[in-house]
C-alpha cells in the first residue's frame, strides 16, 4: 500500500474511533434529554467516572496509586457502566424530584467536583498527570499500527451498534412510550398509574451508564487519560452533537456526533493554520466560540435539529393524517 | 477561627452580589442562567480596560486613595463596567434569550450554557490566560486582634471596603425593590406574571430592568473579585457553582436570601480551606447545594411551591 494511503487510513480511523465514542455518549444523553427531558450539564463528569473506573481496574500496578488490578478490559467496561450508573442514581435521587433546573445545577456541580477530585486526589487518580498504560485490547496480537486501530474501530462500532439496537428496542417498547408520555404531560401519565419519578430515574441511570461506557471506550483507545480530557467543553460538544443532529432521534444523535466532530476537528486545523504558533491558546478559545455559535444558531434557526424526533401517532388514531 | 469567618465574609460578598442577579433572573425571567458567571468575568475585565484608559488620560487618578490600593480611577471604572455589563446582559437577551423565550425554560438553559462557553472563550481570546490585577501595590493587612485571641483577626483596607460597599449596595437594592414603582413591578412579575400583566405592568420593561440590575451587580461582584483575589478569564466559570448554591440556599427570588446564602457559601468555602485544603474549595459549594436540596429544597426564604 502506498504511504499516503496508509497515512490517510490511519488518520481516518483515529477520527472515526473518536466520533464513535462520542456517538455512544450522545446516545446516552439522548435517552436522558431527547426521550425523557432531563437536562444533564455534567456529561463530562459521568464520562470521566467511566474512563477512570475502567482505567484503574485494568492497568498494571503502580506504586503510590490505588488500583492497578490488571483485570480484563471487559471487566473494566462493565465496571465503568456500573460506577457511572451509581453516580447517576445518587444525583437522580437528590435532584429528580425537584423542578427541572435543579437537575441541571446538580449535574453541573457533580462534574465540577469530579474534575476537582481527578486533579487533586493524586493517590486515586494520578492527579494532573492522569493514568497511563491503560491496556489496549487485542494489541497483543495486532501490534500498535494500523491493523490495531482498524480492529479497535470495528470493536467501537460494534459497541455503538449494540447500544443503538438496544435503545431503539427500549424507546419503542411500552417503557419508552411512558418516558415520552411523562416528558409531554407528567400529570396525564401519573393519572394512568405510571410513577414519573421512577421512570425518570431509570432513564437517567441508563443514560449515565452509557456515558461511562463511552468514557471507557475512549480511555482504552488512547491508553492515557488526564483530568483535562473531561473539561466542561466535552459536555458542551455533546450537547452540540445532540442539538445539531436532532434530539429525540437516535440516528440524529449518531449523525450529530459525526457532523459536529468533523466541524470541530476541521475548525481546529483551519484555525491552527491561520493563527501563528505563539497564539495557539487563543486559537483553541476561538474554536469553542465557534461551536457555541453553532449551538445558538441551531436553536434559533432549526430547533428540531437535522433529524428531528419522529412524530408518534397511534395506528389506531385513524384517518390519513398529514405528516409533520 | 475568627480569621476563617472574616475570609468567608469577603468571599461571601462577591458570591452574594453575583447571586442576587442570578436569583432575580431565575424568578423573573424564569430560567437558570448559566451565563451569569460570565457577566462577572466580563465586568471585571471591563473595569480593567476602563482603568487603563483613565490612567492614560489622568495619571493622577490612579494614586492610592487613603489606605486603599486603588484610586478614584477604579471607582470610575467600576461604574463604567457596571454600565457595560448591563448592556452586555441586554444584548445577550435581545440576540438570544428573547427569541427562545417561547420554547420554554430548558431551551433557555441550553442557550445560556452555550453562550457562557462562547463568552468565556471570547474573554480568553481577548485577554489571554494570565491572571491580572487592578493594582500592583501591596497591602499590609491590619491586625485587629492578636493571635492569642481565637487565632487573631487581620484584614486589608481593600477587603473592608468590599464588605462595606456590598452591604450598601444590597441595602440600596432592597429599598429600590420595596419602595419604587419599578421595583414593585418586578416583585409582582416574579410572584405572578399574568396577574402583573393584567394590572398594567409592562413585562418587557420588567425584564429589561432585571437584566440591567443583574448585569450591574455582576460587574460589581467581578470587580470585587478582582480587588480581593485576581482577574482570570475563567473566574465566571469558577464562581458559577457557588452562585447557584447561594441562590438555592437562600430561596429563589429572595434578595436577602441570596445575600445570606452567599455569605454561608463563602464561610463554607473558607472553612473547607482550613479543613481539607484549598484545592477542594469549590467542592464546598457542591456539598452545601446537595445538603439544601436534601433538607429544604425551597431554600431558607423560598416560598413553598
Amino acid at each position: 500500500m502506498p504511504d499516503f494511503l496508509i497515512g490517510w487510513l490511519s488518520y481516518g480511523s483515529f477520527f472515526m474511533v473518536f466520533a464513535t465514542t462520542f456517538a455512544i455518549i450522545a446516545l446516552g444523553l439522548n435517552l436522558q434529554w431527547g426521550f425523557t427531558g432531563l437536562f444533564n450539564v455534567g456529561v463530562a463528569g459521568f464520562v470521566a467516572l467511566g474512563a477512570y473506573s475502567s482505567a484503574l481496574l485494568t492497568t498494571p500496578e503502580v506504586a503510590g496509586r490505588w488500583g492497578g488490578f490488571g483485570l480484563p478490559v471487559a471487566v473494566g467496561w462493565l465496571a465503568a457502566m456500573g460506577v457511572s450508573g451509581v453516580a447517576g442514581l445518587l444525583v437522580g435521587v437528590v435532584a429528580l424530584r425537584l423542578r427541572q433546573d435543579y437537575l441541571a445545577i446538580t449535574t453541573f456541580g457533580i462534574a465540577v467536583t469530579i474534575q476537582l477530585v481527578a486533579n487533586n486526589a493524586t493517590a486515586l487518580t494520578g492527579g494532573p498527570f492522569g493514568v497511563q498504560f491503560i491496556p489496549r485490547p487485542m494489541q497483543g496480537w495486532l501490534g500498535t499500527g494500523l491493523p490495531w486501530t482498524l480492529a479497535y474501530l470495528a470493536l467501537a462500532l460494534l459497541v455503538l451498534g449494540v447500544v443503538y439496537v438496544a435503545l431503539e428496542k427500549l424507546v419503542r417498547s411500552p417503557w419508552g412510550r411512558v418516558l415520552r408520555a411523562i416528558r409531554e404531560d407528567e400529570y396525564a401519565a401519573a393519572s394512568l398509574g405510571k410513577r414519573p419519578a421512577l421512570f425518570r430515574l431509570q432513564s437517567f441511570v441508563i443514560g449515565s451508564m452509557l456515558m461511562g461506557l463511552g468514557g471507557a471506550v475512549y480511555a482504552h483507545f488512547v491508553g492515557y487519560i488526564a483530568p483535562e480530557d473531561f473539561l466542561p467543553i466535552l459536555t458542551f460538544q455533546l450537547w452540540a452533537m445532540l442539538i445539531v443532529g436532532g434530539s429525540g432521534n437516535n440516528r440524529g444523535a449518531i449523525l450529530g456526533a459525526f457532523i459536529v466532530w468533523t466541524f470541530w476537528a476541521g475548525a481546529g486545523s483551519l484555525l491552527r493554520g491561520w493563527i501563528p504558533q505563539a497564539e495557539q491558546a487563543r486559537a483553541a478559545a476561538l474554536q469553542v466560540v465557534l461551536i457555541g455559535v453553532l449551538i445558538a444558531l441551531t436553536l434559533v434557526l432549526r430547533p428540531r435539529g437535522l433529524l428531528g424526533e419522529e412524530v408518534a401517532v397511534s395506528r389506531h388514531a385513524g384517518g390519513d393524517r398529514p405528516g409533520p | 477561627m475568627l480569621q476563617i469567618i472574616a475570609d468567608g465574609l469577603i468571599i461571601g460578598s462577591v458570591i452574594s452580589l453575583g447571586a442576587i442577579g442570578l436569583s432575580l433572573t431565575l424568578s423573573i425571567v424564569r430560567f437558570s442562567n448559566f451565563s451569569h458567571g460570565e457577566l462577572l468575568g466580563w465586568g471585571g475585565y471591563f473595569a480593567l480596560t476602563a482603568l487603563a484608559t483613565f490612567s492614560a488620560i489622568a495619571p493622577g487618578a490612579t494614586a492610592p486613595l487613603g489606605p486603599f490600593s486603588f484610586g478614584w480611577a477604579l471607582l470610575g471604572a467600576l461604574l463604567l463596567a457596571a454600565a457595560l455589563a448591563a448592556l452586555l446582559a441586554l444584548l445577550l437577551d435581545t440576540v438570544l434569550f428573547k427569541r427562545l423565550r417561547r420554547q420554554g425554560a430548558i431551551t433557555l438553559v441550553i442557550a445560556s450554557f452555550g453562550s457562557a462557553l462562547a463568552l468565556r472563550n471570547l474573554l480568553l481570546f481577548w485577554q489571554g490566560g494570565v491572571p491580572q490585577y487592578y493594582s500592583q501595590n501591596l497591602q499590609i493587612a491590619i491586625p485587629f486582634l492578636p493571635r492569642s485571641v481565637w487565632g487573631g483577626l487581620r484584614a486589608t483596607p481593600d477587603q473592608l471596603f468590599v464588605l462595606a460597599l456590598t452591604l450598601v449596595t444590597v441595602t440600596g437594592l432592597h429599598l429600590f425593590l420595596r419602595h419604587s414603582t419599578l421595583g414593585r413591578s418586578m416583585r409582582a412579575t416574579a410572584i405572578n406574571p399574568n396577574l402583573a400583566r393584567v394590572a398594567g405592568i409592562d413585562p418587557e420593561r420588567v425584564l429589561r430592568a432585571t437584566w440591567i440590575i443583574g448585569g450591574m451587580l455582576a460587574a460589581v461582584a467581578g470587580v470585587f473579585a478582582g480587588i480581593t483575589v485576581q482577574l482570570r478569564p475563567t473566574m465566571g466559570e469558577d464562581l458559577l457553582l457557588p452562585l447557584f448554591a447561594a441562590v438555592i440556599l437562600g430561596g429563589i427570588g429572595s434578595v436577602w436570601g441570596a445575600v445570606l446564602g452567599g455569605f454561608i457559601v463563602g464561610l463554607a468555602e473558607s472553612a473547607s480551606v482550613s479543613i481539607v485544603g484549598a484545592e477542594y474549595r469549590a467542592a464546598a459549594a457542591f456539598v452545601v447545594l446537595i445538603l439544601i436540596l436534601l433538607v429544604r429544597p425551597n431554600g431558607l426564604f423560598g416560598e413553598k411551591g
